[in-house]
């Protein structure tokens, strides 16, 4: 154990919680997609990592589109243009694919009344198939005859393979806080989740839409006597969630700007469980429970080394979840004021 | 070379599909195999002739290239002996293990059985070698790979395994050396925990002594690398070391220097592949040094890529067996026990394990955004 690395220094201290917080903050817009199906429909959505999974890709794809796949260097304000393309292809491809979970994984087994657990069954099927699905794209393309024709978007024979961003988006140190230099990349990631964390959180809270999102939460069948569409509200769910995923998506490949067909799977486990921590079903828990995740990785990470990150974040949730079983703000979508 | 631990998780279940998956693997590598098996063995000077040498390793799947790179270099071995024999052809069977070792162990099976295959080459990658090695030494086949480095694979006992390519160690120390020549006085060793990973960067730690600063390992998958470099700058290291594959030696290598980062980035063989520049970004990757127990061809060589010229070599030593009368697998392997010669991947002989004795580890640089695969340094 190393409590002088974290503690050591005040630098070293505000460089390792910063560096959290964009991750957590990416967390936490990944997180919305588990705690709002869950909050309307008491179910894990499983699939949910492919939603975000699917934006990454549609991040890549779209730059490659429209600059092409010769390497390059930009900063983040010559990027801005096709990021602002690519943040709208990234929301659409993971909504569609948050919809076509509904309507495929979800709706027929919620009609004939299936229980619980045979919903989650089919939400980690439908993870698995989608994800297999991005590995063999290359496949799929050459059925239909465009290998070669989409070579840059299916990359043949190494579909399974990381597969990157060609423009890479060099961060601009903004100004120095301790000795870690925030960049206008550090920034706008927490900026724009904390925006659409507030956005959504208004949504829920104040319009109409949001009403019929808590009351369906709270007593679906008092809430369709009273003439709201449950069926409306559960696709109004997950498409929030896909577009919430899709902005977390693009954000995440700014950052990171590589991606693959396993993408999905820590960052999902890692979402769900900020989701839990902040207490599922609840929005404001999303983002704290993400924030608190990513900065307790980094601190874990600093005093006991890397390697023990996640152990030091799960040991974490479990203590959190013995205090407080139901997460840190532990109050649900349903019971949230109008 | 690389490449076992991923693929080794997947399950025993695997492995009845992997016997049935082989089956069908030599199907269709059929074709190929009659075009290259030598005409029915009559007259030659050995009784060898007219048979064949086996290759197994991948020639499909995510690192193909490598095996056709392989089965290049002991094609060209081939030809050449063949043109000068003609009345000795030895022929060559190609199986594709898809770089597996889960697929590898049933295709070791039929090559035992095959009784025209009088030797091998391969297998490929350390994976398969280690799943395999039993089969073959319990067959008395005689194998020389072009590729596999992994240490242990030689500490078995198995007195038929041969490699010409330096192994982990020889790696490791080698990179060492040459941060330390090129002035790092505080390197700071990352690697992922994967077997191949930890041995490397291990060896690397060891050799560096005083110069290592301080050490950190990272896990597979993981894309946050915040942590690292914060440390990595914390310890006001001049050099890093990393250990693993080339997605997270990219990942990390872009996050170094985007934290401000300035001294060299060096990784192994597991990171030299065009990809560690797409992940980083060519202006983050620029300047990396990534080695490999493997250097170019000579100019005038008439196979290219990786590996092609210690395939070419390792078929040569077989080819120099029956030149020298050697007339079974047994006395096939006691000609390769006490080979030594000159190949064109450089100087061959084996120790009592069947290592290399001497071997050279090439530095290669990413330079105008792009892997220099040409142009290597000779760490001496």
């Amino acid at each position: 154990m190393d409590l002088g690395a974290l503690f050591g220094s005040f630098d070293n201290f505000l460089s390792f919680t910063i560096g959290g917080l964009v991750f957590g903050a990416i967390y936490a817009l990944i997180a919305l997609g588990y705690t709002m199906v869950y909050g309307v429909l008491q179910l894990i959505n499983f699939a949910h990592s492919e939603v975000f999974m699917y934006g990454t890709f549609a991040v890549a794809w779209t730059f490659i589109f429209l600059h092409g796949t010769e390497s390059a260097s930009w900063s983040l304000g010559k990027a801005l243009p096709i990021l602002l393309v690519a943040l709208v292809a990234a929301m659409v491809m993971s909504a569609a694919i948050a919809l076509l979970i509904e309507r495929f994984a979800y709706r027929p087994l919620i009609k004939k009344g299936a229980p619980k657990l045979i919903a989650l069954i089919s939400a980690i099927g439908a993870s698995f198939a989608l994800a297999e699905a991005m590995g063999l794209r290359d496949r799929f393309a050459g059925w239909v005859g465009l290998k070669d024709d989409l070579a840059d978007y299916v990359a043949p024979d190494k579909a399974r393979d990381v597969f990157s961003n060609p423009v890479t988006i060099e961060p601009h140190k903004l100004f120095e806080l301790g000795g870690y230099g925030v960049t206008d990349v550090d920034l706008v990631i927490i900026a724009a989740a904390l925006l659409m964390m507030v956005g959504l959180d208004q949504l829920i809270r104040r319009t109409r839409l949001g009403r019929g999102i808590r009351a369906t939460a709270q007593d679906p069948e008092s809430a369709a006597l009273m003439g709201v569409n449950s069926t409306r509200v559960v696709q109004l769910t997950f498409l929030i969630g896909g577009l919430m995923a899709g902005a977390a998506a693009t954000l995440y490949m700014m950052k990171i700007g590589s991606t693959r067909q396993n993408a999905g799977f820590i960052l999902g486990v890692k979402a769900f469980t900020a989701a839990v921590m902040g207490g599922i079903g609840n929005l404001r828990g999303a983002l704290l429970g993400g924030l608190v995740l990513g900065v307790m990785e980094n601190w874990g990470a600093a005093v006991f080394g890397s390697e023990w990150r996640d152990v030091v974040a799960f040991v974490l949730l479990v203590l959190i979840l013995l205090v407080r079983p139901s997460g840190i703000l532990g109050e649900s979508l349903g019971k949230a004021r109008a | 070379m690389i490449r076992s631990s991923r693929a080794r998780r997947v399950a025993i279940t695997l492995a009845a599909s992997a016997l049935v998956l082989t089956a069908c693997g030599s199907d269709s590598d059929g074709g190929s195999d009659k075009t290259n098996d030598a005409a029915s063995g009559d007259g030659g000077t050995s009784e060898l002739c007219g048979k064949n040498l086996a290759f197994l390793g991948a020639l499909t799947g995510d690192a193909g290239a490598l095996g056709q790179n392989m089965v290049g270099g002991i094609e060209l071995a081939l030809k050449e002996y063949n043109d000068k024999n003609a009345d000795c052809q030895i022929g060559l069977k190609k199986f594709d293990s898809q770089g597996s070792p889960d697929t590898a162990p049933g295709l070791a099976t039929q090559i035992v059985n095959d009784d025209t295959i009088f030797g091998l080459i391969g297998p490929g990658f350390s994976g398969e070698s280690l799943a395999t090695g039993k089969t073959f030494f319990e067959a008395g086949l005689p194998s020389i790979s072009p590729s596999a480095t992994n240490v242990t694979i030689t500490q078995q006992g198995w007195t038929t395994w041969h490699r010409v390519i330096g192994n982990d160690d020889a790696q490791g120390t080698a990179d060492a050396k040459y941060l330390t020549d090129n002035g790092a006085a505080k390197v700071f060793v990352i690697d992922d925990g994967q077997d191949y990973s930890k041995g490397l960067a291990g060896t690397v730690k060891e050799a560096l002594g005083d110069a290592l600063v301080d050490s950190d390992q990272i896990s597979v998958g993981q894309t946050d690398m915040s942590a690292v470099v914060t440390k990595v700058q914390a310890s006001g290291a001049d050099a890093v070391f990393y250990g693993g594959y080339y997605t997270e030696a990219g990942l990390l290598a872009k996050a170094l220097r985007q934290g401000g980062f300035k001294g060299t980035f060096m990784s192994g063989d597991g990171s030299e592949d065009p990809n560690f520049v797409k992940v980083a970004g060519a202006a983050a990757a620029e300047g990396a040094v990534l080695s490999a127990p493997a250097g170019p061809p000579p100019a005038d060589f008439g196979a290219t890529g990786l590996y092609a010229t210690q395939s070419y070599d390792a078929a040569n030593i077989f080819l120099a067996a029956l030149d020298d009368g050697a007339s079974s697998p047994e006395e096939i392997n006691d000609f390769i026990g006490s080979y030594s010669g000159d190949g064109v991947s450089g100087p061959i002989a084996f120790d009592e394990n069947g290592d290399i004795t001497e071997s050279k580890i090439y530095a290669y640089f990413v330079k105008d955004g792009k892997l220099d695969v040409d142009n290597p340094q000779a760490i001496e």
